[in-house]
């Protein structure tokens, strides 16, 4: 009844690592987007403008409270009416990046408030601009708290990588699917798969804690 | 009463005060923390302020740097600072007037409020490179005098985290002090020390005292230390002045019972 393959394994694991390297590139660029475009939503909701930040802060609320293959969908098949025609990747990258900028947002939210009000008060005092203010003094303490949040997200954005495979993108689940459909075989892809991410995700999370700390000692606040 | 017009755009002639608040009144939400207060401080001036807790003396500092007024109108070094020139009329001060009327005004907190991500030097040297414009290389120069001024030459490469709170102060003063300020403002700067090293900040202030002509206004609990360095001494409470002179007039021969009441009760807490 358990009847494993390993010859099979061996073969389509060159193929399962080619995909990998796709999902990688996925990861990475949907979470570099997510980094920054989280940055400007929670600036955006700090600004003296209450329609803005309201809309804002909108916009974060209906991200996170749908589902993201939805938005993957949205972006991919309801773009184009709009005269936005975009390849599966770039949907996709777009969709995921700004998914979990909405997520980004309010850990960095969680990192700001976490600076003492009088360091507020110490940059009133030098005449510093908002914006130097911010720059200088604001966000290289607020990042630190965030570090660990932001680490859980990547590998959240990793973990979330297969969603992609419904637009078609040829990620690593994507190819696991078509390996099993090629040879009505799906015992050894998805396994490997599974494997494949727990291998990542492991000592990513481990990595992150190092960052972490490494950054604190880097700013001096330890 | 309050009508802008009433003020003047500008303080002429020979006696213009350093810092003159007029009429000026603050509250949060409905609480009235200080009513209608006239008081002027002269260029090279010393002033103490002292009272009860409540009694609205912080506010007094905080006014010219970080809280907007209800009404009255601050002056510094003759200039409007809550309010600017708009077509020949007072209007409030927008944030970026504020950023440049406030240049000439330095503040040192009682928590210090020193950047934790930068070294002793850094703290310093940031106003200078980024708002004045200096180079690192004057920036740097002028830190290291001040740091130097502080007795915090041999610590300007530790972050805050590594130096006692009595060092912090110190640093923060010389950050202050790197802005080239006109007036200094100290609010409650020993308060958070530990009795062992308020000497050392202390010290510094008087420093300052006899050898700058700095306009200074100085919130503090410490009665011997007001006393000995201030030219006037400043008693609020309920939000206003009750009584104010010299600091023999007021210690020596208080007229006001709440003043009698207040600086006997600090003494025999000593």
């Amino acid at each position: 009844m358990f009847d494993w393959r390993w010859d099979f394994a061996w073969e389509i694991l060159p193929r399962l690592i080619v995909a990998t390297g796709n999902t990688l590139i996925a990861a990475g660029a949907g979470y570099l987007i997510a980094i920054v475009l989280g940055l400007v939503l929670a600036l955006a909701q700090r600004t003296p403008l209450r329609s803005l930040s309201w809309i804002v802060r909108e916009f974060v609320e209906f991200i996170r409270s749908t589902p993201l293959v939805l938005q993957i969908f949205f972006v991919f098949y309801v773009g184009p009416q709009f005269g936005v025609r975009l390849d599966p990747w770039t949907a996709g990258m777009i969709a995921i990046g700004l998914h979990y900028s909405a997520y980004l947002s309010e850990v960095y939210r969680g990192g700001f408030e976490a600076v003492p009000k009088g360091q507020w008060e110490a940059c009133t005092s030098l005449s510093m601009s908002m914006r130097q203010t911010y720059v200088r003094v604001i966000i290289p303490q607020a990042l630190p708290p965030s570090v660990a949040g932001m680490g859980n997200y990547l590998v959240g954005i990793f973990k979330d990588t297969p969603m992609l495979s419904v637009i078609g993108v040829a990620e690593l689940m994507h190819a696991a699917n078509a390996i099993g459909s090629e040879n009505y075989r799906f015992l050894e892809p998805f396994t490997l798969v599974g494997i494949i991410f727990l291998a990542i995700s492991l000592p990513s999370a481990g990595l992150i804690k190092l960052f972490e700390s490494w950054v604190r000692r880097r700013i001096g606040i330890d | 009463m309050d009508t802008l017009t009433a003020y003047p755009l500008k303080l002429d002639g020979t006696d213009v005060p350093m810092v003159r608040f007029m009429n000026v009144t603050k509250k949060y939400g409905a609480l009235t923390v200080l009513e209608n207060l006239n008081l002027d401080i002269a260029e090279g001036e010393m002033v103490s302020i002292i009272g009860p807790s409540g009694s609205g003396k912080t506010t007094v500092l905080r006014m010219l740097m970080l809280e907007q007024i209800n009404s009255g109108v601050i002056y510094v070094d003759g200039r409007p600072l809550t309010h600017m020139n708009k077509n020949g009329a007072l209007v409030p001060a927008d944030r970026r007037y504020l950023r440049t009327a406030r240049e000439p005004i330095g503040m040192c907190f009682q928590h210090f409020n020193l950047f934790p991500h930068m070294t002793a030097l850094q703290n310093c040297m940031e106003g200078p490179v980024q708002v004045l414009g200096l180079t690192k290389r004057e920036a740097r120069e002028r830190s290291e005098e001040l740091l130097e001024l502080v007795g915090m030459s041999e610590k300007r490469d530790q972050h805050p985290s590594r130096l006692s709170g009595g060092q912090q102060q110190r640093v923060a003063i010389a950050r202050a002090l790197a802005m080239r300020p006109k007036v200094m403002l100290f609010d409650e700067v020993t308060s958070a020390l530990d009795p062992e090293v308020i000497g050392e900040v202390t010290n510094v202030i008087r420093k300052l005292v006899s050898e700058h002509s700095l306009t200074m206004l100085m919130v503090t609990h410490q009665m011997g230390f007001a006393r000995d360095i201030s030219d006037r001494i400043c008693f609020f409470f309920g939000g206003r002045i009750e009584e104010q002179g010299t600091p023999d007039e007021l210690f020596g021969n208080p007229k006001r019972e709440r003043t009698q009441q207040f600086l006997s009760a600090v003494k025999s807490a000593d």
